[in-house]
C-alpha cells in the first residue's frame, strides 16, 4: 500500500511539473547550440562553445534575458561529426529552436535544404556555404559578418598590399593548405579564378582528415615547392601541426596566413616564440579589454556558471563564441522590435536577422565598442561582407597588426551570385523566396 | 602521361638529391612511430590472440595522463613515473575485468571488448583531462628540442630535428629491450609459451592471467613512448587516437606475431607513404597518403598472405 502510495505520489508530481512548463516556456526561447567539447577538434570547440555559452547566460544573469525573456540554452554535442550534427538538428528540431548554430561547415551545408522546409533559420557566423550569403536563394540561411570567400579575397588582398598591389601577384606562387573537407574546400573555387586574374601559381595541399596530425609530407611538398606565400584552412589539431611544420621547414612565419579559424591561441602557441609573425584573418577584438567581457566575468565565470579554464579565458576563439551569441541575441531583439513580440518563433527569428543592423552606437550599449565592427544585413544580403583585419602572434599572443580593411566585395558578391544560382540549378527543384522582406 | 609517371619523378629524385634524403629522413621517422604502435599490437596479440583495438587510445590517455599530471604540478620524471604506475593499473584492471571473464570466448568477442575500452578510455581521458589539445612536456623530461642541419653539395640541405633522433634511438633502445625481455627471462619464455600455445602453457604451470597483465603493461609502456614522441612533434590531443589507425598496414605488412615484422613493416610503410605522396601524389592531386600504406600493404599480401614475417600458414586436409 505504502509502495502504491509513493508511486501514485510520485506520477501526481511529475504531471505537476509537467503542467508547469508551459508557464515557464512563455518567459523563455529556446536557443540550442551546436558544439563539440570532445573529439579531434575539441581543441577549436571547447573556447569557442565556452564564448557561445557564457554571452547568453551573461544576458540571462544580468538583464534577465532580452527584454525580459530568458533564453533557454542547450548544447548538443556533435563531435564536429556532420552525421552527429545532423542527428542534433533533428533532435532540437521538436524543441522549437529560434535557430541553429551548426559550427561546422559539413553540418551546416547538410541541414541547409531542411532549413527552408522546417523553416528553422540557420547561422552559420563566417562559416558554411559562402554562396548562402545571397538572401534571394537562401532566405533561411545567414553568415555574417564575411563568408570564405571574402576571407580567402581578404588574404590575397592583404597579400597584395605587402606586394605592392594586385597586378604584382603575377607571377607569385601561394600555396594552399587545407582540410580536405567541406569546410577546406569551400573558398578553392575563389582562389582559382583568383589565380587566373591575378595570375598567380597556386597550388593545393590537401590535408586528410586522419592526417591532421601527420602533415610531414605536405610540408615536405611546400618546401619543394617553395611558394612565397602560404594560406591556411585548417582546424582542430590541423593548426597546431601546421604551424609547427612550416616552423620545421624553416618557411617564413610571416608569409603564413590563416582564416580566421586557424587562429586559436593554442595554435600558434603551439610554434611558441618560433611561430612570431604567423598572421590570421580576424573580426572581433582579442583580450579582456572590453566592458562586455568584464560583464561576462562578472555575472559569469566568477560566479561560476562557465566551463571556461581562467587561464584561457577571453582567449580569440573564446571571444570569437562571444561574438557568435551576440548575433544570435541581436537577432532576437531586432525581431521583437519588428513584430512586436516578446516571445517570438523561428519565423520572426529569420525577419530579425535579414534586418540586422548593429551600428556603432549600438556596439557601444553592449560593451562591444571597438571589439566589432558594424554589421548590417539585408533581404538580399545576408552576409554583410564585413570588414576584417589581420592579427599577428607575437610569441606569446595575438596583437592586432593593421587596420580594418574591407574584402574584394566588388569582385566576390558577382561571383557569390554566380555560385548562388549554380546551387539553386544542381539542388533542382530549389523553392522560389516566398519569405516576406520586413523591415520597420 | 607515362614520363609522368614513370620518368619525372626519379629525375626530381637524381636533381634534389638532398630533399630525397630529407624524404627518406621523414619517412624513417614516421616509420619508427608506426612500428612502435604496431609493436603494442603485435604484443597483445602475440600473447592472447587479441586484436587490441584500444592500442590507439592507449596511446592517447598515457600521453594525457603523463602531461595531465605534470600540469597538475607533479614534477616530469615522477609524472613519467605515476603514468608508467597507471598504464600498470590499467593492465591489471584490463585482465581482471575484461580478459579473464571472457576467457575461451571467440576472437570478435575479444575485438569487440577492445573497441568498448576504447570507447571507455575516450570517456574516461576526456573526463579527466578535457578535451583540449595538450602540449608534450619535452625540455621537462629531458628529451631534445632543436635540429641540426646537414649541408649537401653547394646548395643542398638535410634538416633533422633533435626529437626525431631521439625518437629512433628510444625506439631502437624500446624494441632492443623488448627482444631481450621475451628471449632471455623466464617471464618472457613464459610469455612466448602462451603465444604458441594457451593451454600447452597452462598445463605446465604458468599463469595466463599473469602473463596477460604482463604484456598488456608492456604495451602500455610502449604506447606511452608513442605518447611523448609523437606528442612532441605535434600535440597530444584526441586525433592521435586516428593516425595510431596507420599501424594496421603495418600489421598487414609485417604479421600481427612479429616483432621484427613490426618494425621492417613500419619502416616499409612510412618510407614508402612519403615517397609516393611527394613524387607520385602532385599527379592526382596530392592527399594520397592516407590509402597509399594499405595499398603497398596489399601488394606485399598478394605475394606472402602471412605478412613478412609472419608465421606461415599451412592448413593440411
Amino acid at each position: 500500500m505504502k509502495m502504491k502510495s509513493l508511486i501514485a505520489g510520485g506520477i501526481l508530481a511529475a504531471m505537476a511539473s509537467t503542467a508547469a512548463l508551459p508557464a515557464f516556456a512563455q518567459d523563455s526561447v529556446y536557443v540550442p547550440l551546436f558544439s563539440y567539447r570532445t573529439g579531434p577538434f575539441a581543441g577549436s570547440g571547447i573556447p569557442i562553445a565556452n564564448g557561445m555559452s557564457d554571452y547568453l547566460t551573461m544576458l540571462n544573469e544580468r538583464d534577465g534575458g532580452i527584454n525580459g525573456v530568458r533564453i533557454n540554452i542547450e548544447e548538443c554535442e556533435t563531435g564536429y561529426d556532420t552525421q552527429k550534427g545532423v542527428e542534433c538538428y533533428e533532435q532540437v528540431k521538436a524543441k522549437n529552436p529560434l535557430v541553429i548554430s551548426p559550427y561546422s561547415t559539413g553540418i551546416t551545408l547538410q541541414v541547409i535544404p531542411k532549413a527552408g522546409v522546417d523553416k528553422i533559420p540557420v547561422l552559420s557566423m563566417a562559416y558554411g556555404l559562402s554562396a548562402a550569403a545571397v538572401g534571394d536563394v537562401f532566405p533561411w540561411v545567414f553568415n555574417p559578418p564575411a563568408t570564405y570567400w571574402d576571407g580567402a579575397s581578404a588574404i590575397v588582398a592583404d597579400i597584395a598590399r605587402r606586394e605592392g598591389g594586385l597586378e604584382s601577384l603575377k607571377g607569385k606562387k601561394i600555396g594552399y593548405i587545407y582540410l580536405d573537407a567541406g569546410y577546406g574546400k569551400e573558398p578553392i573555387p575563389l582562389l582559382e579564378d583568383f589565380a587566373k586574374a591575378y595570375g598567380f601559381d597556386l597550388t593545393l595541399y590537401p590535408v586528410p582528415g586522419k592526417e591532421m596530425q601527420n602533415q610531414s609530407s605536405q610540408w615536405l611538398n611546400v618546401r619543394r615547392d617553395r611558394p612565397d606565400y602560404m594560406i591556411m584552412w585548417g582546424w582542430g589539431a590541423m593548426n597546431p601541426t601546421a604551424v609547427k611544420e612550416a616552423i620545421k621547414i624553416r618557411f617564413p612565419m610571416d608569409k603564413f596566413y590563416g582564416v580566421w579559424w586557424s587562429g586559436g591561441n593554442d595554435d600558434a602557441g603551439a610554434g611558441g616564440e618560433d611561430a612570431k609573425g604567423y598572421r590570421t584573418m580576424n573580426f572581433h577584438g582579442v583580450g579582456s579589454d572590453y566592458p562586455v567581457i568584464a560583464d561576462i566575468k562578472k555575472y559569469v565565470v566568477d560566479a561560476g556558471k562557465s566551463q571556461v579554464d581562467p587561464a584561457k579565458f577571453a582567449d580569440n576563439l573564446y571571444n570569437r563564441g562571444v561574438y557568435n551569441s551576440m548575433l544570435i541575441a541581436e537577432g532576437i531583439r531586432r525581431a521583437q522590435e519588428l513584430t512586436g513580440k516578446k516571445v517570438i518563433d523561428a519565423t520572426d527569428m529569420r525577419a530579425g536577422l535579414e534586418n540586422l543592423n548593429i551600428d556603432e552606437a549600438r556596439l557601444k550599449d553592449m560593451g562591444m565598442e571597438g571589439f566589432a565592427g558594424t554589421l548590417k544585413l539585408s533581404c538580399s544580403d545576408h552576409s554583410g561582407h564585413h570588414q576584417v583585419y589581420v592579427v599577428e602572434w607575437d610569441g606569446k599572443d595575438w596583437q592586432k597588426s593593421g587596420e580594418w580593411f574591407s574584402p574584394m566585395t566588388d569582385v566576390v558578391r558577382p561571383m557569390l551570385e554566380t555560385a548562388a544560382e549554380e546551387y539553386k540549378a544542381a539542388n533542382s527543384p530549389w523553392p522560389e523566396r516566398t519569405e516576406p522582406c520586413l523591415s520597420n | 602521361m607515362l614520363h609522368q609517371i614513370f620518368v619525372d619523378p626519379f629525375l626530381q629524385m637524381a636533381d634534389m638529391p638532398d630533399f630525397l634524403l630529407q624524404v627518406i629522413w621523414e619517412g624513417f621517422v614516421a616509420g619508427v612511430l608506426y612500428a612502435l604502435i604496431a609493436l603494442g599490437f603485435v604484443l597483445i596479440f602475440k600473447a592472447s590472440g587479441v586484436f587490441n583495438f584500444a592500442q590507439g587510445i592507449m596511446v592517447v590517455f598515457a600521453g594525457l595522463t603523463l602531461v595531465g599530471l605534470h600540469e597538475a604540478g607533479v614534477p616530469a620524471y615522477l609524472a613519467l613515473a605515476l603514468a608508467i604506475s597507471v598504464m600498470a593499473l590499467l593492465a591489471i584492471a584490463v585482465e581482471r575485468f575484461v580478459m579473464r571473464p571472457l576467457v575461451n570466448q571467440p576472437d570478435i568477442i575479444l575485438l569487440m571488448s577492445t573497441i568498448g575500452m576504447t570507447y571507455f578510455l575516450i570517456g574516461l581521458g576526456e573526463f579527466v583531462f578535457g578535451g583540449e589539445p595538450k602540449k608534450m612536456i619535452t625540455r621537462e623530461l629531458g628529451l631534445p628540442t632543436g635540429s641540426t642541419e646537414i649541408e649537401i653539395g653547394e646548395q643542398g640541405l638535410v634538416i633533422l630535428q633533435h626529437i626525431d633522433i631521439a625518437a629512433a634511438v628510444i625506439a631502437i633502445i624500446m624494441v632492443s629491450a623488448l627482444a631481450l625481455f621475451f628471449n632471455k627471462t623466464r617471464i618472457g619464455r613464459a610469455l612466448r609459451a602462451v603465444a604458441d600455445d594457451h593451454q600447452a602453457a597452462q598445463s605446465v604451470g604458468i599463469s595466463l592471467n599473469q602473463i596477460w597483465a604482463i604484456v598488456w603493461f608492456a604495451a602500455g609502456i610502449v604506447a606511452l613512448a608513442t605518447g611523448i614522441m609523437w606528442g612532441a612533434r605535434s600535440d597530444v590531443s584526441f586525433a592521435l587516437e586516428i593516425v595510431a589507425l596507420k599501424a594496421l598496414p603495418v600489421l598487414i605488412l609485417g604479421g600481427f606475431t612479429s616483432i621484427p615484422g613490426a618494425i621492417v613493416g613500419g619502416l616499409i610503410i612510412g618510407i614508402g607513404e612519403k615517397i609516393g605522396e611527394i613524387y607520385w601524389g602532385p599527379l592526382v592531386g596530392g592527399g594520397i597518403e592516407s590509402w597509399l600504406a594499405y595499398m603497398i600493404a596489399l601488394i606485399f599480401l598478394l605475394f606472402r598472405p602471412q605478412g613478412l614475417f609472419g608465421e606461415r600458414i599451412i592448413e593440411r586436409v
